[in-house]
């Protein structure tokens, strides 16, 4: 895997730590949610860059313009993320996930 | 070692490092911080893998429109956030546990690759080497994928209008101007002309 060009099996590692990195953070902040949602964004990110390495290295334009619709969708999903993490604090006064039951009734 | 091998394990070093401080931050603004700073390394692995559209729309949408609204939303709440981190080291052996099976898996998944040989050669939409990378993308997103660029344009729509429902409030008692009202003011509602005959006061 050590050669002198990027290789396939580099860029696969290096997304390999960064989508393992981000999944330790939902475990290790599991109180707090605007850390998980920026956990949730690490973990789109190694996707992404998982995507870019396959389509560089098949030489395929298909993988680039499917990284542009998940960095759509992460866009979405962090901007309603914290619209709804606004509303909770306002209503609750508290972001921590355990305080979030209210749906239980 | 090659200039691009060492830049890119700069870049990835730097993300990787930045994605731990991410997770393992005590204030949530480094945090954010490093999250800005691993996008951006990130976006140098985008260019060195030949993607320059996409590592500079990385650049543009995340640094400069995800990370601040986090930024923005960290400032904005009012939250105890080293209680937060309480409870933190009871999970995090689980965390471990389960971080460590998922790397060795994805390791071994990215470690015996085996890329058929004619892969390249079936592909629909091989890369043109004469034309930049955001020419191309275009020429194929503005057709062959245009329901799917529709298709986001309505997410990023829904979403746009769905975070706006969400946190707008109404706000009883505070004073606002009201342009209409203002407008509508006519000189006989507020004014009175009245003669004052000499000797008299009003009354």
């Amino acid at each position: 895997m050590v050669g002198t060009v990027i290789g396939l099996g580099h860029y696969l590692t290096v997304a390999a730590i960064l989508f393992t990195l981000g999944v330790f953070g939902i475990f290790l902040n599991r109180r707090n949610i605007i850390v998980i949602l920026m956990s949730v964004e690490l973990i789109l990110l190694a996707v992404n860059l998982n995507l870019v390495a396959f389509s560089s290295h098949l030489q395929d334009l298909q993988g680039q313009v499917f990284a542009l619709m998940i960095l759509t969708v992460a866009a979405a999903e962090a901007a309603i993320g914290l619209a709804i993490l606004v509303t909770f604090y306002r209503n609750r006064g508290t972001i921590a996930v355990e305080d979030a039951n209210q749906m239980k009734g | 070692m090659s200039l691009p091998l060492f830049f890119f394990y700069i870049f990835s070093a730097v993300t990787v490092a930045s994605a731990f401080m991410v997770i393992s931050s005590r204030n949530p603004v480094h945090a954010v911080l490093f999250l800005i700073l691993a996008f951006v390394n990130a976006a140098g692995l985008f260019m060195l893998a030949g993607a320059e559209f996409l590592a500079l729309i990385l650049i543009v949408v995340y640094v400069g429109a995800v990370a601040v609204l986090f930024l923005f939303v960290v400032m904005m709440l009012d939250v105890d956030f080293a209680d937060m981190r309480r409870g933190m080291l009871q999970y995090a052996p689980v965390g471990i546990v389960v971080g460590i099976v998922l790397l060795l898996e994805l390791l071994l998944v990215a470690g015996s690759f085996l890329v058929a040989p004619d892969a390249a050669s079936g592909s629909s939409l091989p890369i043109d080497g004469t034309m930049d990378n955001t020419r191309a993308l275009g020429l194929v997103l503005y057709t062959r994928y245009v329901f799917l660029f529709q298709g986001a344009a309505a997410i990023l729509l829904v979403a746009m209008i769905g975070a706006i429902v969400l946190t707008l409030r109404h706000r009883t008692g505070v004073k606002r101007q009201s342009t209409a009202a203002q407008l509508g003011r006519m000189p006989a509602d507020t004014l009175q002309v009245v003669k004052v005959k000499s000797g008299e006061g009003l009354q």
